[in-house]
């Protein structure tokens, strides 16, 4: 069985006044590996959010199955790792505070916490440094540039450990350069660390640089219509998104967006 | 942006003496205005008395003035005591869950709405007259700004924030102590400056309907005795008291919170 294992599954929201609730997804059936780094793109509204929290325990589907790490989905999993858009700092608190954030809630870091509060703190600040933030622990977020902001929530996604890694348009509102520096950056940790990573993206290029496999959905109600292996060696330089092997893959993808979205 | 507009006022306020002097510029000129105008167009003093003869009568009655400026502080100040406690309490209770959210705010604007004026004859008939009805009016009226604000500050918590949280097992009560009550406090500090001054507005009108002492009643009885000056003198009295409260609010504000004035929170 794989480690992410969503089969047959339809989520329909809750109505909301007179109109029936959207069904987000229907027939959504997609399997991920351990340790495998799965990219899902699509076009606008094709529920990617909605599997980020079918994954991850937060909704629960109308029909079919959902099972993490060989446990059916009945409430929150506990064992991910998540990081947005939005990176969602807590304005009082330190950076280094807010990498922490995750251990204060999940066990068995949130019983240890004051004892090894020292010990999470220099984990915390070896997190920051590894991503480019040396020092930035000691600083307000606000006080921090965008990008410096979304490598820490990275960091905040990555410190309890998790097996699971959901990771939903976190590149998309910084600018080209920045964003392809933090590509880097999560290609390294994900190649140090080894979690499962779930990516949903409407960024193709950033896709095909950091999956093994992507996941074409349709327009809502979202499913898979195609699954493809993106077969580029690791470690990938950032060159090798000039190299034609990889626009190949990308014009492809573009492809079958296009026409999904019709 | 708004840190750049920010900085901007403070290099100003540093490197341009006239805007450290211009409230205290304002505030004499308004006096000076009044004195000149006043004497220039002969007002009688019981329609408009001049800033001098205002004076005069503070002087005059010194004494009274100051005991029933202290008796109108310490209700004002119970009655916000009060609305503090119970205004945290029912803000952080109404902003916990949505549904409570939405059963009891209509019942709170409604409330609101009711001017308190009305409430005090009520007031009367159920603790008698004096220093209470006074401090359950200054209570009464300045409640509310502190509900809505901590209740907004509970329910407008980002839904990616809660989802992380959410998805690692948080209870609500986890979310609440880390993440709903800190951010809060900003829109409950901010609400003190509105309440305090609503408080004065409530034990004042109290102290002119039902009251033996407490500046309102000295204002009335002034009035009864046509000593026009007194009033004002009491008038300017409530102002000084108003003015020196919301400083000490905005004060606390600045101290407890200073992280929201720096941070994009509202944005």
């Amino acid at each position: 069985m794989s480690f992410v294992e969503i089969a047959d599954v339809a989520l329909r929201y809750a109505p909301q006044g007179g109109a029936e609730g959207t069904l987000a997804v229907d027939g959504l059936s997609l399997s991920v590996e351990k340790g495998e780094f799965v990219a899902v793109v699509g076009p606008s509204g094709c529920g990617k959010s909605t599997l980020m929290k079918l994954a991850t325990g937060l909704n629960f589907p109308t029909r079919g199955s959902v099972s993490v790490a060989g446990r059916p989905v009945k409430g929150p999993v506990s064992i991910a790792g998540m990081a947005f858009q939005n990176p969602v700092m807590l304005p009082w608190r330190l950076t280094r505070d807010n990498v922490l954030l995750p251990l204060e809630v999940v066990q068995p870091h949130r019983r240890q916490m004051r004892a090894r509060k020292a010990e999470y703190q220099a984990k915390a600040d070896a997190l920051l440094a590894s991503v480019g933030l040396e020092g930035a622990g000691e600083k307000y977020p606000w006080q921090l540039s965008g990008g410096m902001q979304q490598r820490a929530s990275l960091c905040r996604a990555l410190i309890h450990e998790p097996e699971l890694v959901m990771l939903d348009e976190p590149f998309g509102a910084l600018d080209a350069f920045t964003r392809e520096e933090l590509w880097c950056v999560m290609r390294d940790l994900h190649a140090q660390k080894n979690f499962t990573t779930i990516l949903v993206t409407h960024d193709l290029r950033e896709a095909v640089f950091l999956a093994d496999r992507i996941f074409v959905l349709s327009a809502r109600p979202g499913r898979v219509i195609k699954v493809r292996d993106v077969d580029l060696p690791r470690p990938r330089p950032l060159e090798v998104t000039y190299e034609k092997q990889f626009t190949d893959i990308v014009h492809e993808l573009r492809g079958l967006i296009a026409e999904a979205r019709q | 942006m708004s840190d750049a507009g920010e900085e901007a006022v403070v290099a100003a306020y540093k490197s341009d003496p006239w805007v450290r002097l211009a409230p205290w510029v304002c505030t004499i000129g308004l006096f000076v205005v009044w004195e000149i105008a006043v004497r220039v167009l002969g007002v009688p003093y019981y329609i408009l008395p001049a800033p001098s003869s205002v004076a005069y009568a503070a002087y005059e009655f010194a004494g009274g003035l100051a005991e029933n400026s202290l008796q109108t502080l310490w209700t004002t100040v119970a009655g916000f005591l009060l609305a503090i406690v119970f205004g945290l309490a029912l803000g952080l209770f109404i902003g916990w869950d949505r549904r409570i959210y939405a059963g009891l705010y209509p019942l709170m604007i409604g409330f609101n709405s009711i001017p308190k004026v009305a409430v005090v004859p009520i007031l009367v008939l159920w603790v008698g007259t004096g220093w209470l009805p006074a401090v359950l009016t200054a209570f009464l009226i300045s409640f509310f700004p502190i509900v809505v604000n901590v209740a907004t500050g509970l329910a407008t918590i980002e839904p990616e924030m809660e989802d992380v949280l959410r998805a690692l097992g948080a209870k609500k009560l986890d979310i609440m102590t880390k993440v709903g009550i800190p951010r809060s406090l900003p829109y409950f500090f901010g609400s003190l400056k509105v309440a305090i001054t609503l408080a004065f507005i409530g034990s004042v009108m109290s102290e002119t309907v039902a009251a033996n002492a407490g500046v309102g009643h000295m204002m009335l009885t002034a009035q009864a005795n046509f000593e026009v000056p007194l009033v004002f003198a009491c008038l300017i009295a409530l102002a000084i008291e108003g003015i020196v409260m919301y400083a000490v609010m905005a004060w606390l504000e600045k101290r407890m919170t200073g992280w929201a004035h720096r941070s994009g929170f509202n944005r």
